[in-house]
C-alpha cells in the first residue's frame, strides 16, 4: 500500500507542479499593453505619503489605467522580497525602492525590463539625470533602472557636544584625517560622548557604503570600487581610508560593538554618517551641523565626492501592462513629482541641476542646500556581476583588518580587491 | 479500483495522506531539489526566462570545500555542538530529576523553564544583548574581571555565549522529554537502591541515567540537529556571525550565498554536506548511546 500511496502522491505532485509552472505572459504583448498595474513603495511614512499623492494624481487623470500601490512586503531586506517575487512570477510592475546593488542580480534572473526597449527610454533617463545617469547603465549598455533619488552621505555633528568639548562648533576641524582624529580624541577625552563617531561595525554587505565607500569616493576624487572590470581600491586612496578608520577603532574612538538604538540621537556618538533624511529625523532634537566626509589632505567641500545611497525604480518583467508602467514611471519622475518628493521626504531626486530646478524649495529650506550641492558629486555602487558578493568580500576583509585588527590592512585590502576583480569578471 | 490504488484499508490511507503530502511537499521535494541544484550551475530565474543550468558535477562542492569562510562555519558549529549538546543533556536530566521530586511549586518551575522555549528568539536576544554587551549587566557585575574585548565581540567567546544562550532557550523542551521518560522509571528500583544503601547521587547514576537512556538518545539527536541548523542567534546576537566570522554557522553562510548573493547552487552544496554530517553524527550518537 505504501508504494502505491507514494506513487499516487508523486503523480499528483508532478501534475500539480507542471500545472503551476505552466503559463507565463507573452513578453512582446505585455510591452505594448495598457491597463491597471501594481506598484510597491518603500515603507517609511514620508515615501508612502509621496506615493499616495502620486498614485491619486495619476488615477484621477487615467481612470482606465488604475495604479494600485502597496508597501513592499515585510522581509529581512527589500532585495530578498523582490528577488523572491521575481522567481515566483508575482513581482509588481514598478518598485520604487530598487537598490542599484541588486540590479545586476535581478537582471540575471530575467526579472527586469530594459527601459531602452521603449522608444524614448534611454533618452528620458539621460535627459533627466544628465551625466550621473551613466553610472546606472548595465554592462550591456542598457538601463534596467531609472536613477530616482539619492541620499548623498555626509557627516552630521552635534554642536552642543562639540562646544562642551571646547571645539569650534561653527567651523569644526573635520576636513583632514588628522583633524578628524584629533577632534574625535578631544570629544572622547572630554567625556562628552562615549564614541566620536559610531558606524555600524557589523558584517552586512551594505555597511561599507556608510564608512569605507563615501570616504573612498572623496579620497579618490570620484572613483568607483570597480572600473573597467578591475578593482580600483587597492591603491593609495583605499589604503588611506582603511588606515583612517582602523585608527579610529584602534584608539577606541569608534566602538567595535553594535549600538542598539540611534547613537547620535542618544548622545552616545558626537558625529554620524547620514544623508539628507537626517534633517527631518534630528532636526528638532539635536542642534546639528553638517560637513563633507574627510579626506587625507582636506579636499574643499565643493570638490568632495561621496556615496550616493540611491534608491531607484525598475520595471519588472512580470508586468502585464508595461506601456502603462512606463508612462507611470515617467509621471512619477516628472519635474512636478520630483518636487513633491523633495518637499515630502527631503530626499534628492537624481536630476540635472537640482538646485536650479527647485530654487524656491532650497531658499525656503536652506538646511537641505548643502546636501543638494553634494548631490551633484556622488558615486554609485558599480553595476557589475556578483555585486552583492563583491561587497560582502570587501566587508569581511574590512571587518577583519580595520574593525577587529586581526590582519594587516594592506593584506586584507589586496585580498578584497583580487577577489572583487575575479567576481566582477564572472557572469 | 480504489482498493487497487489504496490497498485493503483505504480509510487508513486517507488519514495518512495529509501528513504524507506535507512530508513530500515540505521535506522530500525540497531536499531532492536541493541535491539536484547542488550538481548544476543554478540560479533563481523569473518564470519564462530562458536560462541555462548546465550540469557541473562536483564543482559546487569543490567551491564549498575550498572556501575558508565555509570551512570556518563548520568549525564554529562544531564548537557550538561540543558545548551545547553535553550542556543540554546534563542540565535537562538533572533539572528534570529535581523537578520530578519537588512537591511544591512544581507547576511554577515547569512553566519557568518552558517560557524561554516558547518565547521568540528576537525578544530573548534583546535581553541577552542587555546582559552581555560591553556595558551590560554581566560586565558591570564582573567589573575588572570583564573580558576585553567584550563577550559578543570576542572571537574566543562569541560562539560559547551563543551555545549557552541556545542551551538556556531550549532547555524547557528537553526537560519535558526527560520528565516524560522519568515517569517510566519504576519507583521499586529507587526503593531497592535505597535499601542497598545507595546515596541520592548513586541512585541518580545507577537508576535514573540508565532508566532514561532512550530519552537521552532522542535529546542528543534532536539537540545535534537543531544545533547544526543554527541561524537566528549568529544573525541577531553577534550581528551576522561576528566578530570577523567567529560565530558564522553553515546555515548562515547558506543564507548569505543562496539568498543575498544569488548562488543557490553553492548554498545547496553546503546544505547537502551539512545534512550528511548531521546524519553521520546522529548515527554515531545512536550507536554509542544505545549499546548495552
Amino acid at each position: 500500500m505504501n508504494r502505491r500511496l507514494v506513487t499516487g502522491t508523486a503523480l499528483a505532485l508532478t501534475l500539480g507542479l507542471t500545472a503551476a509552472c505552466g503559463g507565463g505572459g507573452d513578453a512582446e504583448e505585455a510591452r505594448g499593453a495598457t491597463g491597471p498595474i501594481k506598484i510597491w513603495l518603500s515603507n517609511n511614512p514620508e515615501e508612502i505619503a509621496w506615493g499616495e499623492q502620486m498614485v491619486e494624481a495619476w488615477n484621477d487623470a487615467n481612470p482606465d489605467q488604475e495604479v494600485t500601490a502597496q508597501e513592499i512586503p515585510a522581509g529581512k531586506t527589500s532585495e530578498e522580497v523582490i528577488g523572491a517575487a521575481i522567481t515566483a512570477g508575482n513581482a509588481p510592475c514598478l518598485v520604487f525602492n530598487t537598490s542599484p546593488a541588486a540590479v545586476p542580480q535581478f537582471q540575471k534572473q530575467g526579472g527586469l525590463v530594459a527601459l531602452d526597449d521603449f522608444e524614448d527610454g534611454a533618452a528620458y533617463v539621460e535627459e533627466r539625470s544628465g551625466d550621473l545617469a551613466t553610472q546606472y547603465r548595465s554592462p550591456d549598455e542598457k538601463y534596467y533602472q531609472i536613477p530616482w533619488k539619492q541620499n548623498p552621505v555626509m557627516i552630521f555633528y552635534n554642536k552642543a557636544l562639540f562646544e562642551k568639548a571646547g571645539i569650534d562648533a561653527e567651523n569644526p576641524p573635520l576636513s583632514t584625517y588628522d583633524e578628524f582624529v584629533a577632534t574625535s580624541k578631544k570629544l572622547v577625552d572630554a567625556g562628552v560622548s562615549k564614541a566620536a563617531i559610531y558606524p555600524a561595525p557589523t558584517s552586512e554587505f551594505f555597511q561599507s557604503w556608510f564608512d569605507f565607500y563615501p570616504l573612498y569616493a572623496a579620497e579618490s576624487g570620484g572613483s568607483q570600487t570597480i572600473e573597467d572590470g578591475t578593482a580600483t581600491f587597492d591603491d593609495e586612496a583605499g589604503t588611506a581610508v582603511w588606515d583612517f578608520w582602523a585608527q579610529l577603532y584602534a584608539e577606541g574612538l569608534s566602538p567595535k560593538e553594535k549600538y542598539d538604538g540611534d547613537s547620535f540621537a542618544d548622545g552616545v556618538a558626537a558625529m554620524s554618517v547620514v544623508g539628507p533624511w537626517a534633517v527631518k529625523v534630528y532636526g528638532e532634537s539635536v542642534d546639528w551641523g553638517v560637513v563633507p566626509v574627510p579626506t587625507s589632505q582636506g579636499t574643499p567641500a565643493e570638490e568632495t565626492y561621496t556615496f550616493s545611497d540611491a534608491k531607484n525604480v525598475a520595471l519588472y518583467s512580470a508586468c502585464d501592462n508595461q506601456e502603462t508602467a512606463w508612462e507611470v514611471l515617467k509621471f512619477a519622475t516628472s519635474e512636478e513629482q520630483d518636487g513633491q518628493l523633495l518637499e515630502l521626504t527631503g530626499q534628492m531626486p537624481i536630476r540635472d541641476d537640482l538646485t536650479g530646478t527647485y530654487p524656491d524649495y532650497f531658499e525656503a529650506n536652506p538646511a537641505y542646500e548643502t546636501f543638494a550641492d553634494q548631490a551633484s558629486r556622488t558615486v554609485e555602487v558599480p553595476n557589475v556581476p556578483n555585486s552583492v558578493e563583491i561587497w560582502q568580500e570587501i566587508r569581511d576583509n574590512y571587518s577583519r583588518s580595520v574593525i577587529f585588527g586581526e590582519a594587516p590592512v594592506a593584506d586584507s585590502l589586496t585580498a578584497a580587491a583580487d577577489k572583487a576583480t575575479e567576481l566582477a569578471g564572472q557572469e | 479500483m480504489l482498493q487497487k490504488v489504496f490497498g485493503r484499508q483505504p480509510l487508513g490511507a486517507v488519514f495518512a495522506a495529509p501528513y504524507a503530502v506535507f512530508l513530500v511537499l515540505v521535506f522530500a521535494y525540497p531536499l531532492g531539489l536541493a541535491v539536484w541544484i547542488s550538481f548544476h550551475d543554478y540560479f533563481f530565474a523569473a518564470p519564462g526566462a530562458v536560462v541555462e543550468r548546465p550540469f557541473v558535477g562536483l564543482a559546487n562542492y569543490r567551491t564549498v570545500l575550498g572556501d575558508p569562510d565555509v570551512r570556518r562555519s563548520f568549525v564554529n558549529v562544531a564548537i557550538f555542538l561540543v558545548i551545547n549538546v553535553p550542556l543540554t543533556v546534563g542540565l535537562s536530566i538533572v533539572l528534570a530529576t529535581a523537578l520530578n521530586s519537588v512537591a511544591r511549586l512544581r507547576t511554577f518551575l515547569r512553566v519557568s523553564y518552558y517560557v524561554p522555549y516558547v518565547t521568540a528568539s528576537v525578544a530573548l536576544v534583546a535581553v541577552w544583548l542587555f546582559l552581555f554587551s560591553s556595558g551590560g549587566l554581566v560586565n558591570q557585575v564582573l567589573g575588572p574581571l570583564a573580558p576585553d574585548p567584550s563577550w559578543l565581540v570576542n572571537a574566543g567567546l562569541a560562539m560559547p555565549v551563543i551555545a549557552v544562550f541556545v542551551t538556556w532557550k531550549s532547555l524547557g523542551f528537553f526537560i519535558l522529554l526527560y520528565l516524560a521518560a522519568l515517569q517510566g522509571v519504576s519507583g521499586d528500583l529507587y526503593d531497592a537502591a535505597s535499601v542497598d544503601g545507595a546515596s541520592p547521587v548513586r541512585r541518580f547514576w545507577h537508576v535514573t541515567v540508565p532508566g532514561v537512556r532512550s530519552a537521552t538518545t532522542l535529546v542528543v539527536i534532536l539537540a545535534t540537529i537543531t544545533g547544526a541548523n543554527l541561524f537566528t542567534e549568529p544573525y541577531l546576537l553577534t550581528n551576522g556571525g561576528g566578530p570577523d566570522g567567529a560565530s558564522t554557522s553553515p546555515v548562515f553562510v547558506m543564507y548569505q550565498k543562496g539568498i543575498e548573493q544569488g548562488n543557490p547552487d553553492v548554498a545547496s552544496a553546503i546544505g547537502v554536506v551539512l545534512v550528511l554530517l548531521v546524519l553521520t553524527i546522529s548515527l554515531v550518537n545512536r550507536k554509542l548511546l544505545e549499546r548495552d
